[in-house]
């Protein structure tokens, strides 16, 4: 958890300050090792690392949020219906998942630039598609299981109709599942929008973005190895960071879990 | 062996074989005895519960006690002590000696020699407690294997299916998944497989709570066939006076941790002298007294 | 006078298999009947069919002379009020995280009452079953299972509801508890005249509460009268069987 709040407020912070402004080249410093002024050093064009790489979590942060945020809402909410409503409705949903599924992220990715151009917003929209056919198999066989214990029964011999019942009992006994699922989503998100900007397709200069660093990083490998290091690093924190929340998160929302 | 026995009058011929050797063994040690056991587990705000109090129990060869309490009284706790599988942070004191050797200080390898082999357990919800993904057979047939009672599979495999003929399964059921079998099948799957081993003693854990009430009584009869068969000890939990009462040798009533009332199951149940005990068995409302007949609701509760 | 409960000629079907053939019988109101039957006879498809949560193959269920599968969803929903459950297991009816007093006050939502109104409805049942109103601010897994069966009661007894359908009611409890529930059930028709249909093999429990018995194997009547004849002296060979198992 400590992790994540870490990284949060760096991007937070990065929003308003940085040591050193991101864009600012100054061709005097290339590749300057740390230095006081410089914590991570600087890079190939001077540009403060440090600088960059909280800059560059502003644009895993962002994209993470708007991914996760369409693969959980439409998802959820997908496979909310085939769940609540079963039969036909329900078989389509489920094949259309699986067809979704199927369908390679890169491809989805490289099909989004070519039609609009590469940037963030694709980025955003590929991985957050990408994501929603798992959240909505997810959510349907979760719900599933729900709608046939009694107190579901129960609230429909009260009268309740299936959209008050998804909604009142079904979808809060699958938050914690929500949440795990979320923050696992977010850490593939921060890692595929790594790799889009490695490959060109996601965020585009001046942005800075971890993958895009190490792209750049690459060709210097042998003489500035801690250009690669440092965005390296920046995303398996990340990753990690949001697993853990993930998982005490879930065990925290468990009224069974509570001490009593 | 199969005759219907109802009411305490006749016992059968295999009770009366049990009965005298009884006798004979009465000068052994008994197969279980428990003294004094105190079981402390952790509370909830750090202060340990107190959960079983001084239990004093012994059951022979060939004999059958059953311990009856409501839920929450520590019957389960008292099984899970004699098999060593009390939770982690539970306080154990006391003695229990099983054929004159002291469990209680065991180390775990000695246990997992004990359990299944020498000491074996029945369940209550024969669901969870059969795996859902092997065939009955080869489960009932695997602590045959475990404990190398038999030289190889085939061989434990007969045995088995033998095991589940004298239970009542046919060689259709042994091959069928646990999912595939009614409540009742699967009830008496369990129980062969906690045969299997040849143990000496049975612990059957509220072996009938998830069955109709024919099944009930047909799965008790059983049991009592099977100890007398293999001169085994039964420690039957339970929290219904009335259903076992005209099954076993001998009744203990736990209330509240502690036991109340124990003795010879027809005494008791003829004479009962403690109020819990004079509660459990007006408790039960009885066929044919009508619809308007007295129910005895006990107020003084576990909780 | 119209029965308040009809059931005509009910079939029911799952995958292909027959689970339930024929069953006709009428209750008047106040009245209570016993189904009695074991695992796999068709008792708790049969409480379902009551209670409208599945549709029959063939046949029809009416709620005061009216099909309750011919009509719109809206106005069978309508109807709920008057026809309540409690459920078999105590530990799976109640939403493990709600509140319990807003799981008691659900089938309330389905009536026009205000907050307020609802709210001294639910202490009333609470009380009404043997509990203290301020229970109803804990949740499921701090009571006992008898004690989460009495809320399921007080559940199905919020709306006034003319016929209750007890699924098994007390075959998961205790003795003891057994006891106590049958006592709190048997007391509730007394004193409010609600009828009962209770679906059990737990012969004992349905001679205190039922007027009547319908006995089902694999799916079909196989014998239907007073409960005190039928427990009594039996006709059935079936019946006959059950009740020299139990003695």
């Amino acid at each position: 958890m400590a992790l994540t709040a870490m990284l949060l407020l760096a991007a937070l912070l990065s929003l308003v300050w940085t040591p050193w402004p991101p864009e600012q080249i100054d061709m005097a410093r290339r590749l300057a090792p740390s230095s006081a002024a410089h914590w991570l050093g600087c890079d190939q064009l001077g540009r403060d690392v440090l600088s960059r790489l909280m800059a560059g979590a502003q644009s895993a942060w962002l994209v993470g949020i708007v991914a996760v945020g369409i693969g959980l809402i439409a998802g959820t909410a997908l496979g909310l219906l085939a769940a609540a409503r079963r039969g036909p409705v329900e078989a389509v949903i489920l094949r259309g998942a699986d067809l979704g599924y199927a369908f390679p992220a890169l491809l989805l990715a490289i099909l989004l630039a070519a039609a609009l151009g590469p940037g963030m917003t694709v980025a955003m929209a590929a991985i957050g598609l990408h994501a929603v056919p798992s959240f909505a198999r997810l959510v349907n066989g979760s719900a599933k299981g729900w709608w046939a214990r009694d107190f579901v029964l129960a609230a429909r011999v009260a009268g309740q109709g299936p959209w008050s019942i998804t909604w009142r009992h079904v979808l809060p006994q699958l938050l914690p599942l929500l949440i795990v699922q979320g923050t696992t989503s977010f850490a593939l998100a921060i890692l595929a929008e790594a790799g889009l900007s490695y490959l060109g397709l996601g965020t585009q200069p001046p942005q800075a973005s971890w993958g895009r660093l190490l792209a750049e990083a690459q060709t210097l490998m042998f003489e500035a190895p801690q250009l690669a290091l440092a965005p390296g690093v920046a995303i398996t924190l990340a990753v990690l960071g949001l697993n853990l929340l993930g998982d005490g998160l879930r065990d925290r929302l468990d009224p069974k879990e509570q001490p009593r | 062996m199969t005759d219907n026995v109802n009411g305490m009058g006749g016992m059968g011929a295999p009770a009366a074989v049990a009965a005298v050797a009884n006798v004979a063994n009465a000068a052994e040690a008994p197969l279980l005895e428990i003294r004094d056991l105190h079981v402390r587990l952790p509370g909830r705000r750090g202060e340990p519960l107190h959960a079983l109090r001084g239990i004093d129990l012994s059951i022979a060869r060939g004999e059958s006690l059953a311990l009856i309490g409501e839920s929450g009284c520590g019957k389960t706790l008292t099984a899970l002590a004699v098999m060593g599988l009390l939770p982690d942070g539970a306080q154990v004191a006391g003695r229990i000696a099983f054929d004159g050797r002291e469990l209680l200080t065991l180390d775990e390898d000695a246990w997992c020699a004990l359990r299944g082999r020498r000491i074996a357990m029945v369940f209550q919800e024969p669901l969870t407690a059969l795996n859902p993904l092997q065939r009955v057979l080869a489960q009932v047939a695997e602590p045959i294997l475990i404990h190398r009672l038999l030289p190889d599979r085939t061989a434990a495999r007969e045995r088995a299916m033998a095991l589940l003929a004298r239970v009542g399964l046919d060689g259709r059921q042994a091959r069928a998944y646990p999912h595939q079998l009614s409540g009742g099948q699967r009830q008496r799957a369990l129980i062969a497989m906690a045969l299997a081993a040849e143990p000496e003693l049975l612990i059957a854990d509220e072996p009938t709570t998830a069955l109709d009430a024919r099944l009930r009584v047909q799965v008790l009869d059983l049991l009592r066939e099977l100890v007398a068969e293999r001169a085994m000890g039964l420690l039957l939990i339970s929290h219904d006076l009335a259903l076992t009462a005209r099954r076993v040798d001998r009744l203990a009533i736990l209330y509240t941790g502690g036991v109340v009332e124990q003795g010879d199951a027809r005494e008791l149940f003829e004479h009962p002298r403690h109020a819990y005990t004079q509660a459990l068995w007006a408790a039960r409302p009885r066929l044919g007294a009508g619809r308007d007949q007295p129910l005895h609701p006990f107020e003084g509760g576990v909780r | 006078m119209t029965p308040l409960l009809q059931v005509q000629g009910l079939s029911q079907r799952y995958a292909g298999q027959s689970v339930l053939r024929d069953i006709d019988f009428a209750l008047a109101p106040g009245e209570s009947l016993g189904v009695i039957g074991e695992s796999g006879a068709g008792k708790s498809t049969l409480a379902r069919l009551l209670m409208a949560l599945e549709r029959p193959h063939q046949g029809r269920v009416l709620w005061d002379g009216v099909d309750v599968n011919a009509m719109p969803a809206r106005r069978r929903r309508a109807l709920r009020p008057l026809v309540q459950m409690v459920f078999q297991d105590p530990y799976s009816s109640l939403d493990p995280r709600w509140r319990v007093g807003r799981s008691v006050m659900e089938p309330l939502l389905a009536l026009s009452m205000n907050e307020a109104a609802r709210r001294e409805r639910m202490s009333e049942v609470l009380v009404a079953v043997g509990l203290e109103p301020d229970a109803a601010w804990r949740f499921p897994h701090q009571f006992s299972g008898g004690q989460r069966q009495r809320l399921a009661i007080a559940r199905a007894l919020s709306t006034r509801p003319r016929l209750i359908v007890a699924d098994e009611p007390v075959s998961a409890l205790d003795v003891l508890v057994q006891a106590q529930i049958l006592a709190l059930l048997r007391d509730l028709q007394r004193r409010e005249g609600i009828s009962l249909v209770v679906v059990s093999h737990d012969l004992p429990a349905i001679e205190i509460l039922c007027d009547r018995a319908l006995v089902l194997r694999g799916g079909e009547a196989v014998e239907h009268g007073p409960a005190a004849r039928v427990l009594r002296e039996p006709q059935h060979p079936y019946t006959q069987d059950l009740l020299a198992a139990l003695a």
